[in-house]
């Protein structure tokens, strides 16, 4: 038996967070972003032209996809429940409708979603970690995570630290993830980047691959409350990063576009950009969603249109 | 979890239509529409070798009579026009094709095989932005940088290729006019269908008889154009071969000569690129218009260290491109321009694997009817086999690599052309030095086939000389 | 008078910045303005018109690559170092072309101010016929003059000093290197000229002059595929078909002017200067 066989290197990219030198290393390692060249590739994916049975796959894929999300501070239980009904039958009159992927709520709202949810497929998300600052102690951001988890959220949707990020912190973000999927148990993580305060979409890059080394099961844009939130471009990097990671490490994570995704169009064109980028592999809940609120209601209405041949308004369908 | 159904796009195709396609064309001379007298040919749909069209091609009569217009047009009041008021004549242009431009991209796709997403997006957007662009240097000449006094230099004879045929028709009229000269133009012989609804829109735009005439035809118009003794100056895009008979033919004659030729450029990706984006560059740089590009990226340069990693993200690139029905919304590679074009592919395309290089392409059926050749990549190309070395004009990129800066550039550098060059590399410094290094007109960095009307476009060496686009592009239409 | 006897010199060749005969061991006589023999110049051979051209492309990356203000010192020296054999100038050119002594003073004069001048322009041409360019996109557009490479001339028959260097100063002003074809029957200036050149700090290469027959020589250049540019300044208009028509095979730049175009007494204009430029024009995007 040889004994000149080396021990296998340390194939896991897991071994790059040993400390912050390392993690700063592969992160800069990564290759760089063109800014100009990312957004003429968004935009030539734009003019794709999807039509008749297309579109309508590609509604209803979109409604599957949508984690139907109310964030404010006057979300009371019945705007809650009466978001959830729209969630799981977002069009009363057409059974065919498929329901939303998830419902987003603050941590206080899970059990109130939880219940109205209950025997659907819909699931429920929770917005943890102090969201959407994420400005206080690590200790205080997991007991907000376990609130949520033991109140049954599924799905937890945290933010990262930017400022430690920008700092180049990169191992203090790390251990954060970490520390939060661990205390998510079965739940999955969503792992929000905050893109429109990270800038540059290098930056978009190596939060992304942060994210996804610290075990993120999605990547997600933005909390929606900064501008700019998801974009083309900042899709298309962050679709880039899981392919690439799924490519390198066989695991295949997912990704979240939150904010200002208002249009049925819009929702196709990225759905367009996950099939060409990333790849059709993606093209399912399990790895793909939008978080929006007012979107639902723009695909039922196309929805409308495709079957009825004519324009919708917006009282054919129902104010959430 | 849910259905995984693949996403198929279902066709967008434009309307034809739109393109207003008339039975018959014939030739454009002193502000009238006639048959010309030539031959009749049929204009053919490269995608499907349907007949368009009967165009009622020129002669040598025809050119006789569109040299005479000119002249005519040039000694009687064009010349002598007042910038003003030529400026004006050249913006109404470039609003009626801004106006008419879902047409002329209809129409350009039909006659010429290139996807409807980039006549619409490039070749029509961009004529008009040349016309508008040198409307506004009518009236600066004598800022230009030419001397306080510029004159016309008199009757304009420009031949052009089939590859952007209503673009390379604003390329050359544009500056021309602009100048104060007259012109006759005879556009390639496959593809005449814009050029001759140009000429609708000049007459609508009521330019002068004479000053614009166009002219259908074939080589032999193209010979008598350029040895017509009644003109004064030529403008060519077109092949190296082509140009040199044409430099040839007016040898020492007086007339002034542009040559806008072949290339072979290489698009050289160091291992610090921004990768995803020069994969990107590279498709754009030899599968943009189905290659049929003089500046297109026919070689890629792969540093050594990444050539792996990159060819691999290329193929997989190239596997999402969409091949097919030039007048789909969603089509990326449209039609070979003619049988004659797709057959020097094929021979140049075997020469490559006879020589040894490693033949890919993606799985991407052929249409049946039409004239169609897949996207290909070359690897294990030698440097002296004939498709690192001759300009193959189609959807075929030649990989080789290099190990250094220097290697890239003397590789790089080391042919009888020199039209363009890519460079990506997210470091300033090299761009800079590469650039400089680089023998060639046009210098992409980090990007790849761009064109605007004040960017000086044209080649070193072999790939012509003289200039179109920017202020520079007024120097051939200027006596100074 | 003293009995010495003079020492005459021996003009042979300048190549690769070394004074060789042709290697066809050739010469012929140069008579002077009068019928006597001034001189035996080399008679050079196709393959001193092939190993001038070597020796200027070889010359061609170092001189193209100096900056513009060594370029503007180098060709500034030049003029330094004809001013200090100004006599001697005046003299051959006298001897050469005839006329007056004045006429050839002043012919001298402009031809050190013409060195002057263009050395002027080596760092200001490219400012004058380069630029940024206003895209309408997110890119950084710039254009530049760098030189065409290798320059072919024919030097003007009549003018043997300020017709030469009117003609080779424009050319080596933006990077360019030359292989000149000297006046046939009026080669001497040109070779008392390389010396100056050989000792005014141009490297080897940059210039490299031929004296011989033009009609012998001058299809061998046009025709040559490393020359990018064929200056016909020297060649009677109906003789220039032939050359031109060798020039095109390699697609060169051919420059055939009016007879007097840029060679005169008169302030020549940019004409010479952007006959063998290639305006290069680089993009790049703007982002971060």
């Amino acid at each position: 038996m040889s004994t000149t066989e080396v021990a296998p290197p340390p194939g896991s990219v897991l071994d790059v967070s040993q400390d912050n030198a390392s993690l700063r290393r592969f992160l800069h390692g990564l290759p760089g972003v063109d800014q100009v060249g990312a957004e003429a590739r968004a935009a030539m994916l734009a003019t794709r032209s999807i039509k008749s049975s297309a579109k309508a796959w590609a509604i209803d894929t979109a409604i599957r996809m949508v984690d139907l999300t109310t964030l404010e501070g006057s979300d009371t239980p019945g705007k809650v429940r009466s978001l959830c009904a729209k969630g799981r039958r977002p069009d009363a009159a057409d059974p065919s409708t498929p329901s939303v992927a998830a419902i987003c709520v603050y941590g206080d709202r899970v059990d109130v979603a939880v219940e109205a949810l209950h025997g659907s497929s819909v699931q429920v998300a929770a917005v943890a970690t102090a969201f959407p600052s994420g400005r206080v102690a690590l200790q205080t951001k997991l007991l907000d995570v376990v609130d949520a988890v033991e109140a049954g959220a599924g799905e937890i949707d945290m933010v990262i630290d930017r400022a430690a990020f920008l700092a180049g912190d990169y191992l203090s973000v790390y251990e954060e993830i970490v520390a939060t999927k661990l205390v998510c148990g079965d739940a999955h993580l969503k792992v929000i980047l905050e893109t429109g305060e990270l800038v540059t979409l290098d930056s978009v890059r190596r939060a992304s691959w942060l994210a996804l080394l610290a075990g993120g099961d999605f990547i997600k844009t933005s909390t929606g409350k900064i501008s700019p939130a998801a974009t083309p471009p900042v899709a298309l990097v962050m679709l880039q990063a899981v392919r690439d990671f799924a490519a390198l490490t066989g695991d295949v994570r997912g990704v979240k576009l939150a904010g200002g995704i208002r249009t049925t169009k819009e929702a196709v064109r990225y759905l367009v950009m996950v099939n060409e980028v990333a790849g059709d592999r993606w093209l399912s809940p399990a790895t793909f969603r939008f978080g929006a609120s007012s979107l639902l209601n723009d695909l039922l209405q196309q929805r409308h249109k495709l079957s009825t041949g004519a324009y919708d308004g917006a009282d054919y369908v129902s104010v959430d | 979890m849910p259905d995984m159904k693949v996403f198929e796009y279902a066709p967008a195709p434009e309307s034809r239509d739109i393109a207003r396609l008339k039975p018959t064309y014939g030739v454009f001379v002193d502000g009238q529409f006639r048959p010309g007298r030539g031959e009749p040919v049929k204009s053919i749909n490269p995608a499907t070798e349907e007949a368009l069209a009967e165009i009622q091609e020129a002669d040598a009569s025809d050119v006789n009579d569109a040299v005479s217009a000119a002249r005519r047009a040039y000694d009687s009041g064009w010349s002598k026009l007042a910038g003003t008021q030529r400026a004006k004549y050249l913006y109404r242009i470039a609003r009626v094709i801004q106006e008419r431009s879902r047409e002329l991209a209809v129409l350009e796709t039909l006659d010429n095989g290139k996807p409807i997403r980039e006549s619409r997006d490039v070749d029509v957007p961009t004529a008009a932005a040349h016309f508008f662009d040198y409307a506004g240097w009518a009236d600066k000449l004598a800022y230009a940088g030419f001397g306080p006094n510029p004159h016309p230099v008199g009757v304009a004879a420009q031949v052009i290729p089939w590859n952007f045929p209503l673009l390379m028709a604003a390329w050359k009229i544009a500056p021309a006019l602009a100048a104060g000269n007259t012109v006759v133009l005879k556009p390639a012989e496959t593809t005449p269908l814009t050029a001759m609804t140009l000429a609708e829109i000049i007459a609508e735009c009521e330019l002068p008889p004479g000053v614009v005439n166009i002219l259908p035809g074939g080589p032999s118009v193209g010979q008598s154009l350029v040895d017509h003794p009644g003109v004064d100056k030529i403008a060519f895009t077109g092949s190296t071969a082509v140009g040199k008979q044409i430099q040839k033919s007016v040898a020492a004659s007086g007339k002034r000569l542009s040559l806008e030729l072949g290339g072979k450029a290489a698009n050289i990706v160091f291992d610090d690129a921004p990768l995803d984006q020069a994969v990107e560059g590279i498709v754009n740089g030899i599968f943009f218009n189905q290659g049929h590009v003089c500046c297109a990226g026919s070689r890629l340069l792969v540093q050594e260290s990444i050539a792996d990693v990159f060819i691999s993200a290329l193929k997989d690139r190239l596997q999402t491109l969409r091949l097919g029905d030039p007048m789909d919304k969603n089509t990326d590679i449209g039609a070979i321009n003619s049988a004659a074009q797709l057959g020097r592919i094929r021979v140049l395309a075997d020469a490559g694997e006879a020589e040894g290089g490693q033949r890919w392409s993606p799985d991407c059926p052929l249409p049946e009817r039409g004239f169609w050749f897949p996207p290909t990549i070359f690897t294990d190309v030698g440097p002296a086999s004939r498709i690192a070395r001759e300009e193959i004009f189609g959807p075929v990129l030649s990989v080789l690599t290099f190990r250094t800066p220097q290697e890239a550039v003397d590789k790089a550098n080391n042919t009888p052309y020199g039209l363009s060059a890519g460079i990506w590399t997210d470091k300033g410094s090299r761009i800079l030095w590469m650039a400089n290094k680089l023998r060639a007109g046009v210098v992409w960095a980090n990007t790849f086939n761009r064109f605007d009307p004040t960017s000086p476009f044209g080649g070193y060496t072999e790939s012509g000389f003289g200039r179109e686009g920017g202020r520079h592009g007024l120097e051939a239409y200027l006596d100074v | 008078m003293s009995d010495r006897l003079d020492v005459r010199k021996t003009y042979k060749l300048y190549i690769a910045g070394a004074f060789p005969r042709s290697e066809s061991g050739r010469s012929y006589p140069v008579s002077g303005a009068g019928d006597t023999v001034l001189a035996h110049a080399a008679q050079a051979s196709r393959k001193d018109v092939r190993d001038a051209v070597s020796a200027a492309r070889k010359a061609f990356g170092g001189w193209s690559g100096a900056t513009a203000y060594n370029r503007a010192q180098v060709l500034y020296r030049v003029a330094e170092m004809m001013e200090g054999r100004r006599e001697q100038f005046i003299a051959e050119v006298l001897a050469g072309d005839g006329g007056t002594r004045d006429a050839a003073a002043t012919v001298v004069d402009a031809a050190i101010d013409r060195w002057v001048w263009y050395a002027g322009w080596a760092d200001k041409y490219a400012q004058i016929a380069g630029g940024a360019n206003p895209v309408a996109g997110p890119y950084f557009n710039f254009s530049v003059p760098e030189p065409s490479g290798v320059v072919g001339i024919v030097a003007p028959q009549q003018d043997s000093l300020l017709g030469l260097i009117s003609v080779i100063a424009p050319a080596l002003t933006t990077g360019n290197t030359v292989v000149v074809l000297a006046a046939t029957d009026r080669p001497l200036a040109a070779i008392t000229l390389s010396e100056v050149l050989a000792t005014a700090d141009l490297p080897g290469g940059v210039v490299n002059v031929l004296t011989g027959y033009v009609a012998e020589l001058a299809p061998w250049l046009a025709s040559h595929r490393d020359v990018n540019c064929l200056d016909l300044t020297g060649v009677a208009a109906a003789d220039r078909v032939p050359l031109a028509v060798a020039a095109a095979d390699s697609v060169k730049r051919v420059h055939s002017p009016g007879e007097r175009a840029g060679i005169g007494l008169d302030e020549p204009g940019l004409a010479r200067l952007a006959a063998f430029v290639e305006i290069k024009t680089v993009w790049h995007p703007l982002g971060v």
